[in-house]
């Protein structure tokens, strides 16, 4: 097929992964928050299309459709709550949304 | 280093460089583009592995679906007129060295295991096979997606909605 390796695609997923971790912990921003969720989704199918591909087996194709579906779905319920959140306490910084710690 | 090799290279570098841009820029719509970048970099990367379906798929429902719902949240939550679109980082240190183990971790485990790989050929096209599994082995997850699909509409409709007194 080429001369790259699996193991490159699967470390430029882990390094995406690491990437989406990074930024989910350092961020204070939830939308900023929610976009490093979709790279470390999208590290994920990069996993599965690569194991599918090396392996000549379709079913990982079949599973990143379903993790695309269920991350369409996540990000459409969690930018609702973000906006509704926003509409009550007037800011969407994670580190003043604290109303549940006490 | 064939043609392919380069390819590779390229989009895995444009893949890399704009999600680091998108943990580290501070302004929230520049953000959002690089993600864009990010998106197109890897629907490559799944072409030059043969899953043509998924890269269309890949840039139809990510820069087209949700990247654009999370444009439409960045309008929503930020007044523009008040230039208060930039945010700041917290907790730098802690999270450098946790992701530091586990990307340690990972890729070691990446490197040392003795994977039991087939010989690979490219399909001409994994369409046909996708959507055969689809409907027969996976029919019902298929299913369940579809259901999930409409409760998150009407779940995220109700939610954002504004009461009505």
């Amino acid at each position: 097929m080429s001369s790259i390796p699996m193991e490159y695609y699967l470390i430029l997923s882990a390094f995406m992964f690491s990437v989406g971790v990074a930024g989910v912990l350092i961020r204070r921003n939830a939308i900023v928050v929610f976009m490093c969720i979709e790279l470390m989704l999208n590290s994920a199918n990069l996993s599965l299309v690569t194991f599918s591909s090396y392996l000549g087996n379709p079913i990982g194709q079949v599973f990143v459709f379903f993790v695309m579906t269920v991350a369409a779905a996540e990000a459409a319920v969690g930018l609702a709550i973000i906006i509704a959140i926003f509409r009550n306490k007037k800011t969407v910084n994670i580190d003043e949304i604290n109303i549940f710690k006490w | 280093m064939t043609f392919y090799d380069i390819i590779f290279y390229l989009f895995a570098a444009i893949t890399l460089i704009s999600a680091l841009f998108v943990v580290s820029t501070r302004n929230i719509v520049y953000s959002a583009f690089y993600l864009l970048f990010t998106f197109f970099g890897v629907a490559g990367i799944y072409v030059l592995l043969g899953a043509d379906f998924i890269a269309v798929v890949q840039i139809m429902v990510y820069v087209g679906g949700i990247l654009i719902l999370l444009l439409f949240g960045v309008m929503l939550t930020n007044k523009i007129t008040n230039v208060e679109i930039r945010t700041g980082t917290v907790q730098l240190l802690p999270a450098a060295i946790g992701i530091g183990i586990f990307m340690g971790a990972v890729v070691a485990v990446m490197i040392w295991t003795e994977w039991k790989l087939e010989p690979a050929q490219i399909p001409l096209t994994t369409t046909k096979d996708i959507g055969h599994l689809l409907i027969t082995d996976y029919v019902l997850i298929f299913e369940l997606l579809g259901i999930l699909l409409l409760i998150a509409l009407i779940g995220a409709a109700s939610i954002a909605r504004r009461d009505q007194e």
